[in-house]
């Protein structure tokens, strides 16, 4: 197996640097909804001359690079322990030549580990195995800020009115929207799970922000309801960075599973618009990045 | 766009108004939780006595603070190895974590506002009447246009909190933010929160 630890490498360098078009375009539009002179256009305007430098200069978009969530999906018979091992060399690299910032915090003693490694799940790293003679690695770099706004709620909610239905969805999904405020720098993109237990709905919903904006949802029931809670969540007015304004939320992600009789858990996770994600693929010896 | 100077005086936090978007020019420190604790439990509440060498830093930094400002923030910086330090990212990181500590550290130092992200509690607001300081709100995620404005890195206190957590003196030019809570006790947040809150009630009721 050849050694990938310096794609890897540009691959961070890419993802930390370099808004993928897709959130980039969207932030575009969004723009022109502001009226000009507000706040919230001046925070739109600052957003996107910031994005262009970061790509000119290879600086980290944002300076909080967030938890670095890697998705490895592998041929049969590559070895894991050895893509792990150059995940983690890659991501030292990345840390000294400042793609990375210092992440890793020991709960205990409070120390920094210095190289964005720390214990069994920092980085986080999910393997599986599929068909086929191709290697793609994810990576996403999920920041603080949105990650203490996401939520989780068990229905139904009496407060809310929140039933077990997809009105039940709706409603605790506003509820987070407006929550978050602009504390997880909004405008944002909302992935959201229902069903499954806590721990699988919290991994879903962030699972679904790796897929591309413009995506459409196969369930035509779900994809109505992406795009009226977009709507409804923009109707709130909380705007970017919470100034005011019509540009709260770009996109709406959802995804059922299974879920117990006993158990009904909508997980949203927000991502600020900082939306880093990339991928890269390795067939026959060849490295494509996305 | 009007252009604010560090030091600042009392006149002028006074004049800025919520929703007023200004530019910072001069040096200020960063800060946040780890460094906000220690002001607090070392030098104000004093329940730890001062370790190391707290109180040199505490001499250094006090007449730095009087009359400017914290930035919360927890940059990516270049150049640790020789310390030839440059800021490479440098966005404002969430204030509200500071909000039970926000009001006593700027009446002790006299600062005239903090920079930071998301806005800040009833606490703090208070504390902005009283000090008179205001609340500036950089534009979140930010970072390498922000580092931009940070022309110069004088110097590095409590380095040993980890490079995100340390106290960095920096000068800046140009660093573009928006007044969201004001010496006369106005919150661009308190405002936003209400109205969003009652438009949810109205969807809910759907
Ligand atoms: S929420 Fe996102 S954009 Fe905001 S500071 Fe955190 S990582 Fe950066």
């Amino acid at each position: 197996m050849r050694d990938l630890t310096e794609n890897i490498l540009e691959l961070i360098r890419r993802t930390s640097t370099d808004l993928p078009a897709d959130v980039e375009k969207s932030l575009c539009t969004s723009i022109e909804r502001e009226e000009p002179g507000s706040a919230a256009r001046g925070a739109l305007e600052t957003i996107l001359k910031n994005v262009a430098l970061s790509r000119k200069n290879s600086t980290p978009i944002c300076q909080d690079t967030g938890t670095p969530i890697f998705y490895v999906h592998y041929p049969e018979g590559m070895s894991t322990r050895k893509l792990k091992e150059q995940i983690r060399t890659a991501m030292e690299a990345a840390t000294r030549h400042s793609y990375m910032r210092p992440n890793a915090v020991n709960v205990l003693t409070e120390k920094n580990s210095g190289n964005n490694l720390g214990g069994k799940a920092f980085p986080t790293i999910h393997f599986e195995e599929v068909e086929g003679d191709e290697l793609t690695i994810e990576l996403m770099l999920k920041g603080g800020g949105c990650e203490n706004v996401g939520a989780q709620y068990s229905l139904p909610d009496s407060r809310l009115s929140a039933g077990r239905d997809l009105a039940g969805v709706r409603k605790v999904v506003l509820d987070a929207v407006q929550k978050a405020q602009g504390q997880g720098c909004a405008p944002g993109i909302l992935g959201v799970a229902f069903g499954g237990d806590r721990g699988s709905g919290y991994l879903a919903s962030k699972e679904v922000l790796f897929n591309k904006m413009d995506e459409g949802n196969p369930d035509p029931k779900l994809a109505e309801l992406e795009q009226k809670l977009t709507d409804e969540a923009n109707q709130m007015g909380i705007g970017p960075m919470g100034f005011g304004g019509k540009t709260t939320v770009l996109k709406t992600r959802i995804t059922g599973l299974h879920r117990l009789p006993a158990s009904y858990f909508v997980s949203v996770s927000y991502m600020c618009w900082a939306y880093r994600r990339r991928k890269m693929s390795v067939k026959d010896n060849e490295v494509t990045y996305d | 766009m009007r252009e604010i100077n560090i030091p600042i005086s009392d006149e002028t936090i006074r004049s800025l108004k919520v929703g007023d978007p200004v530019t910072l020019n001069g040096i200020m420190l960063t800060g946040r939780d780890t460094v906000h604790k220690w002001m607090i439990d070392t030098f104000i509440r004093k329940t730890r006595p001062p370790q190391g060498d707290d109180l040199q830093v505490y001499g250094a930094i006090k007449p730095l603070l009087k009359d400017s400002l914290i930035y919360h923030c927890g940059p990516v910086v270049s150049g640790l190895d020789t310390k030839q330090y440059k800021f490479v990212a440098a966005g404002p990181t969430t204030s509200i974590r500071e909000e039970p500590y926000q009001a006593e550290v700027m009446k002790h130092f006299n600062l005239k506002g903090v920079i930071g992200k998301g806005g800040m509690g009833p606490k703090t607001l208070q504390g902005c009447r009283d000090a008179p300081a205001v609340y500036f709100h950089a534009i979140g995620g930010a970072a390498s246009y922000i580092a931009q404005s940070v022309t110069r890195v004088l110097e590095v206190y409590k380095l040993e909190f980890g490079v995100p957590e340390a106290m960095w003196v920096i000068e800046v030019i140009d660093l573009p933010v928006v007044v969201t809570m004001d010496a006369h006790g106005q919150s661009l947040h308190a405002v936003v929160e209400a109205q969003s809150h009652q438009v949810l009630q109205d969807l809910l009721a759907k």
